[in-house]
């Protein structure tokens, strides 16, 4: 029997295989040390995402394993984005005091990093079987995590309500990806592309201008299953009471880490898959509208919820469902600036995210509490950590001259600019105008924390005592959001790499 | 098998089975039961499986979800103390808004499916050793996904460890 094997390229694998192993070599370590109270094993966590990290410096760009494996530059701007996620999100866990974690230090680091893996994987996957396992294995550590702290309720129903709806959504995009296999007989991202876009396929070849309803269903129920993933409306349900109940260095690598691997999932799927359905001639296939409206109604439901929130941990919640609409307004941008101005996105999100959730981490522990009112008074007891929060806030909302504020200006940018390329893309100035109007909503209410802080008097104010790794996540937040705020150039640079990686189907 | 007449009388009995053990596993009382039904549902889809000549998925099925997790699931309902013998309830003021979205999809997607006719179905004859064929796919065009798999494994057995085991002083 003949056995032929494809192209390996092992190295072109090497930051994915030196994370796995590292992650079981953490959760050896764990079991083997008995003096629990150490963090040794977070600093081994830390060390390996540091090694990993100066690994794919020397990784080069390719493929391998035939067409499963292609580490292109999306894959590498995703991957930072992941390292960086994860890394924040274990080092503002050090100051947690929680049994749970003191007592399973080795495997919370560890199912940490193996989620992580599991996206590294995603953003390198040029096929859906892989992309699928990819997604897979960065979710299902994450709802070990999200349940982390098994005597408190609400985590627990954290992991059951993320369980459920992962399962659900995974069957769903499943299923969708079954219609597209069914239709083109391939698994290949590329080659599905190219199949939709020759052969004689009723509704997607430009000379058979007839839709197909299958087609339409399939890209539904693609959409579905990513838009639970990514928070979209009307899949967003689930979104506060997991980022509530879970841990919140989980909450907040939940909201970053997790978000930015959909957002991949939906740019290999829908963007490199399915490009030529993106066109309102082909309406209904066209999945550029049904996008459109979700991203709208994300912006709308996220921002306008958020305001009646009494919980910091559910007002962030909504927020992300809102951040999870202004990405899409750039998705939605097919040129060059798209993807670029996602990335750059994400990054500005990435910084501001991490840090406030590290801040809602450590006062959290201290203090038990989550709500809003109890922190009345943190400017006058901790001023750096009042300081920091109102940094994030601020970028949050999209203020000059910080990172968030540049995201935003070029997720806009991109998106009218591709609205000036066609005709029918009308609807995209008024998706740009949804933005703008949603975000004065969010001054609202993240200036009402910011009130809280500075200006609310109480009797007991809070008395913080930080952990020094926790101050350094907070620290790496503030500089990110500062100085790429004041500076966007290199990451723009580097994020504008990406179109790139869609071949040369963008104009 | 290769009389049409006969394969056809086999779905149908073999679909029947799989619809009514499903709808059972979803609406008993007691739980226990469910669990039982769920084995024959599967073992149903299993036999279909075989209607369409993937001796493999039909064999993998019965030892995966007939044998290992059912199995399990039977353990797990009688290691928990007093929930074989228990009524439940499986519905909630949802299950008529559920029940009419659910038969709306399944009507439509059948509908959908069935009036597309631009599905690519393979032209070549079965091979003839088609667990062959798909051991050597697995080893070679989808090694990396078979690969990534074994991670996913580990990644959801030490998860299941640390949500289950109990918590030490």
């Amino acid at each position: 029997m003949e056995f032929q094997l494809p192209e390996i390229n092992l190295q072109l694998m090497a930051p994915e295989i030196f994370l796995f192993l590292w992650a079981l070599a953490v959760m050896a370590f764990d079991v083997t040390t008995k003096r629990k109270s150490s963090s040794t094993a977070g600093n081994l966590a830390l060390v390996g995402l540091a090694v990993t990290g100066v690994i794919m410096v020397f990784t080069d760009q390719g493929r391998g394993f035939g067409n499963m494996f292609f580490n292109d530059s999306m894959a590498v701007f995703f991957k930072v984005i992941f390292l960086a996620a994860a890394f924040m999100a274990i080092g503002s866990s050090f100051g947690l005091t929680h049994t749970r974690i003191l007592n399973h230090r080795g495997e919370y680091f560890g199912l940490i990093l193996l989620s992580t893996v599991g996206m590294m994987f995603l953003a390198s996957s040029s096929e859906l079987i892989s992309l699928y396992i990819g997604l897979e294995l960065t979710t299902i550590p994450l709802f070990v995590l999200a349940a982390f702290f098994k005597d408190d309720r609400k985590s627990v129903e954290a992991g059951i309500k993320y369980l459920v709806v992962g399962a659900f959504s995974s069957a769903l995009l499943l299923y969708g990806l079954s219609f597209i296999y069914g239709l083109t007989g391939t698994t290949d991202i590329a080659q599905i592309r190219s199949i939709l876009a020759h052969s004689a396929v009723a509704g997607f070849n430009p000379a058979y201008q007839e839709s197909t309803p299958i087609m339409v269903m399939a890209v539904l129920a693609i959409l579905g299953g990513i838009g639970f993933k990514l928070a979209l409306p009307p899949f967003h349900q689930w979104v506060p009471d997991v980022y509530e109940g879970a841990p919140t260095p989980i909450t907040a690598f939940l909201s970053v880490g997790s978000k930015a691997a959909g957002l991949v999932a939906f740019a290999k799927i829908m963007i490199m898959g399915l490009y030529d359905l993106y066109d309102p001639s082909k309406a209904p296939n066209d999945w550029g509208i049904l996008v459109g409206v979700m991203a709208a109604a994300a912006m709308i439901v996220g921002n306008v919820l958020a305001i009646r929130q009494t919980n910091i941990k559910r007002m962030l919640a909504y927020s992300s469902i809102a951040h999870a609409g202004y990405v899409m307004v750039g998705m939605l941008a097919l040129n060059s600036l798209g993807l670029a101005s996602v990335g750059y996105y994400m990054f500005a999100y990435l910084f501001t995210n991490m840090g406030a959730f590290a801040i809602v981490a450590l006062i959290e522990d201290r203090t038990g509490s989550c709500e809003i009112a109890s922190y009345a008074g943190l400017s006058k007891t901790s001023p750096f950590l009042a300081i920091s929060m109102t940094i994030f806030l601020l970028s949050l909302t999209g203020i000059p001259p910080l990172a968030g504020f540049f995201g935003k200006f070029y997720v806009f940018a991109a998106a009218i600019k591709m609205a000036e390329t066609g005709s029918g893309l009308t609807w995209i100035y008024w998706l740009v105008g949804v933005g703008l109007v949603t975000s004065v909503f969010a001054l609202y209410y993240y200036a009402n924390v910011m009130r809280t802080m500075y200006f609310v008097e109480t009797d007991s104010p809070l008395k913080v005592t930080m952990s020094p790794m926790a101050v350094a996540v907070i620290v790496i937040g503030v500089v990110g959001v500062v100085v790429f705020g004041l500076n966007p150039q290199p990451i723009v640079q580097f994020a504008s790499d990406m179109p790139a990686a869609l071949g040369a189907l963008l104009p | 098998m290769s009389d049409p007449g006969s394969v056809g009388i086999a779905f149908w009995i073999l679909s029947a089975i799989v619809l009514i053990s499903g709808l059972l596993v979803v609406s008993l009382k007691n739980i226990f039961h469910c669990a039982l039904f769920l084995m024959l549902c599967l073992t149903g889809v299993a036999g279909i499986f075989i209607l369409l000549h993937a001796e493999f998925l039909a064999a993998a099925q019965v030892l995966v979800y007939v044998g290992a997790v059912s199995v399990l699931m039977i353990f797990a309902v009688m290691l928990t103390s007093n929930l074989a013998r228990k009524k439940i309830v499986q519905t909630n003021q949802n299950a008529l808004v559920a029940f009419v979205s659910c038969v709306a999809f399944v009507v439509g997607a059948l509908w959908l499916i069935k009036g597309t006719e631009v599905w690519k179905f393979a032209t070549e004859a079965l091979p003839a050793n088609n667990t062959m064929t798909i051991g050597k796919l697995l080893m070679t065009e989808f090694m990396l996904p078979f690969e990534v798999v074994s991670v996913l494994l580990v990644a959801a057995m030490i998860g299941a460890i640390v949500l289950a085991r109990g918590e030490e002083a």
